[in-house]
């Protein structure tokens, strides 16, 4: 997986978010994207997940040699972050499968939920609502929904928050095992954080 | 295939949310039921012609859709589960599980509207054509749940939600109602099915017209 960011610029309303981002990541690289609060960060991200269309510059994803296009890129990613908000009506279980269900993930094997549960150490309440939930054990669960289709591009934004020190050793593990095979890339203001990763982008640096 | 399964894994979710929150049956069950029974308040001992009836029968069916309908999209956006979903699902299986559901609930709102009619006006409100009756009900829940889906889309986006929701949808649905109420009118009287044929068609066009027009402009309203 390969994933290129060509004189990415964002703009709302006239006002310039930040300007040319480029960069190239492959499977085994890690990028930092770090800057003041307003720079950019959760932006760029959003873009980078196709969440969010840039006002010029373009976005490649190539996987096995063949350019990911559309929706299918989706698929590919997982994000933690934030704004990303689960459902609180359900419980954590039920969220990763009512969640798989609409991804329509084929290649979910049997048991993977269960497997991903356990490791962010949420296996023994995965049945109550998420209502009940602590913010620390809802991000675990964000890392949870984020990994459960083994995304080829890891993307997380503020990724210690709300976390005890066992869930920042989950964090720095998953870090780890993604390093390994995929491309990871981190936004934070934290300076420890930044360190997880080979290389840096930092915005706010134009005005 | 798997577009399928996505559209109907999310409206397998949508209807487990809906009966664990009540954000919208809640809100459309009181509706109904306050309506008709302020309606059936005002007419006393007063026996209402057929078009009146069909008239007050789409009002009502027209405000509960308006309390209620929005829920599917502004519930999401209010609990900021927007992005879970755009990174889950395509916007067009958004699109047609949230109109799947949306019609689910005009059908059941327009099946308890009928049923609490039947029941307070039992003199007034008798149905002599069951064939238009029937057909005027699936068309015009079909365009309601069509408009009301993409307006809902629509005013999730927006600020001020509770009052831009019915003044947008008015316009867009006048053509509907004014074919359903002519509809039922002709079903109450007793008129022949192929008296309303030219209604049904009007139906059938507006809601390919406003599916097919939703289902483009939503990548627009989902995304950005």
């Amino acid at each position: 997986m390969t994933l290129a960011l060509n004189g990415v610029t964002k703009e709302f309303n006239r006002r310039s978010i930040f300007r040319d981002v480029s960069f190239s990541l492959g499977s085994g690289e890690s990028l930092a994207i770090t800057g003041r609060n307003g720079s950019g960060k959760s932006t760029l991200v959003k873009i980078v997940c196709g969440l969010l269309s840039p006002t010029r510059g373009t976005i490649e994803y190539v996987h096995d040699g063949k350019m990911i296009e559309g929706e299918d890129v989706r698929n590919h990613i997982g994000l933690v972050s934030p704004y990303l908000q689960l459902y609180d009506e359900f419980s954590g279980m039920e969220n990763l499968e009512l969640l798989s269900a609409i991804r329509s993930d084929r290649t979910l094997e049997d048991g993977r939920i269960d497997e991903v549960l356990n490791d962010v150490g949420l296996w023994e309440r995965r049945k109550d609502l998420l209502r009940t939930y602590s913010s620390g054990m809802k991000q675990r669960l964000k890392y949870a929904f984020a990994v459960v289709h083994r995304p080829d591009i890891l993307i997380l934004d503020e990724p210690t928050s709300n976390l005890d020190k066992d869930g920042i050793e989950m964090v720095t593990r998953r870090v780890r095992e993604q390093q390994k095979s995929a491309i990871l890339i981190v936004a934070t203001n934290d300076a420890d954080e930044a360190t997880w990763c080979s290389k840096k982008v930092e915005l706010g640096t134009h005005r | 295939m798997s577009a399928f399964t996505s559209t109907f894994a999310l409206v397998r979710k949508d209807v487990h949310s809906e009966l664990r929150t009540r954000y919208a049956l809640n809100a459309l069950i009181m509706f109904v039921v306050t309506a008709v029974a302020t309606i059936l308040f005002a007419l006393r001992s007063d026996q209402p012609t057929s078009s009146v009836l069909s008239g007050l029968y789409w009002v009502v069916v027209f405000f509960t859709a308006m309390s209620g309908l929005s829920r599917t999209f502004v519930s999401e956006e209010e609990r900021g589960t927007t992005m879970t979903l755009q990174l889950v699902a395509s916007p067009s299986t958004v699109y047609f599980a949230k109109l799947i559901f949306n019609t689910a609930l005009t059908f059941s709102m327009t099946i308890a509207v009928t049923i609490l009619y039947m029941a307070v006006f039992s003199n007034a409100f008798v149905i002599k054509t069951l064939s238009i009756f029937i057909g005027t009900v699936v068309l015009g829940s079909l365009g309601f749940a069509s408009a009301s889906t993409i307006i809902a889309a629509i005013v999730a986006k927006a600020n001020t939600r509770g009052t831009l929701y019915p003044v947008l949808s008015f316009p867009i649905l006048i053509v509907l109602l004014m074919t359903v109420m002519g509809a039922t009118t002709k079903a109450l009287d007793g008129e022949d099915l192929s008296t309303a044929l030219g209604d049904f068609q009007i139906l059938v066009g507006y809601f390919l017209a406003m599916t097919g027009g939703s289902y483009l402009l939503f990548d627009y309203v989902w995304k950005d």
